[in-house]
């Protein structure tokens, strides 16, 4: 096979893995677009949002903040703290991307880089090259911003009970990510269970109230994938502990 | 103009802890234990995104926790991301009905 070729199928390969996050995308999308819209940004604004900041909870907080008028500072440091997380998913990429892919297309790919995208790319046993990202990445930035124009365009429309109900959908798509492999993997329900332990308790415990809750995801994060790392080392030859991540 | 430029920071703060870390690295990490703290990364992260907020995701939490029970139901049954939200939305909708 050519490389030509080879690089045609990494993609399809890659959109086909990405086409169940576009499907999940939509109705999160979608309810973000009917918050934007109903807190008074035009619906244009709103896909513009979503096309260049290609996040969840970043872009929710963030675009909130829009519509209460904060300053330039609270708005770029509350997104920031929310996205470091995605430094820990970029550094894990960084170590199964085929290390041939050049600076300008780890600049172009990274853009795409979510918390679904990441967890499906990992999941791959190959390395991953750059026509595979690119595919992967492709249907779910479409999903988001057209999830978006859609809640957008039609926000006057529905009524208010079936827009509280999108408020759950992100949730699910988490949920639904994490449990399958809780399921199979005792090392993975310890690290969730600890992980969501000690976010309850920085949110819920006084002496912990000086913690906002971007920076408690991240001290949860790195405590329980820490403890996890600490007690149930990942090992290279255990290949069925691999299937399941 | 206010909105534009706020946006344009916000893509801003998304984009470069996206790329940094692997525009940078571009060395094999050796240590088991970073190799196995950044495959659970992502189980943690999700995790504690979920909860406890997924309680308040909609405007009364017996609709949350009903829609939350689901969403594990089919997560269980192993559903595709598209189902266990659909189900968990649908649940919210029909709980919030008869609330």
């Amino acid at each position: 096979m050519n490389r030509g070729q080879t690089k045609i199928n990494d993609f399809v390969y890659g959109f086909k893995k990405g086409t169940p996050i576009l499907l999940g995308y939509i109705p999160v999308a979608f309810t973000f677009g009917l918050m934007a819209v109903g807190g008074g940004l035009p619906p244009l604004m709103a896909v513009f949002i979503s096309l260049s900041n290609l996040t969840s909870a970043g872009q929710f907080a963030g675009t909130n903040l829009i519509i209460q008028g904060a300053s330039y500072i609270e708005i770029a440091l509350t997104t920031f703290v929310i996205n470091i997380r995605y430094m820990l998913m970029s550094l894990s990429l960084s170590q199964k991307i085929d290390p041939k892919i050049t600076l300008w297309q780890r600049l172009i790919f990274g853009f795409g880089i979510t918390d679904e995208t990441f967890s499906v790319a990992s999941m791959e046993k190959e390395k991953l090259s750059y026509s595979y990202m690119l595919g992967l990445i492709a249907g779910p930035i479409f999903g988001w911003s057209f999830g978006t124009a859609l809640g957008a365009f039609t926000s006057s429309a529905l009524p208010e009970s079936l827009g509280n109900a999108m408020g759950i959908a992100l949730y699910g798509m988490f949920i639904a990510i994490i449990v399958p492999p809780s399921k199979k993997s005792r090392p993975v329900l310890m690290i969730v269970l600890i992980s969501v332990a000690i976010n309850l308790a920085l949110k819920y415990i006084p002496f912990f109230s000086f913690i906002s809750s971007g920076f408690g995801i991240i001290i949860s994060t790195i405590l329980g994938a820490g403890i996890g790392a600490a007690v149930w080392p990942f090992k290279e030859e255990n290949t069925t502990v691999k299937e399941e991540l | 103009m206010y909105a534009f430029i706020a946006v344009l920071l916000m893509a801003l703060v998304t984009y470069l802890p996206r790329v940094l870390p692997i525009a940078v690295f571009r060395k094999e990490i050796k240590s088991t234990f970073i190799k196995s703290f950044l495959q659970y990364v992502p189980y943690a992260v999700l995790g504690a995104l979920t909860f406890p907020d997924i309680i308040n995701s909609t405007n009364n939490y017996i609709t949350a926790v009903c829609g939350t029970a689901v969403a594990l139901i089919l997560a269980y049954r192993e559903k595709s991301l598209f189902i266990v939200a659909l189900g968990a939305i649908l649940t919210v909708y029909v709980t919030g009905l008869v609330l």
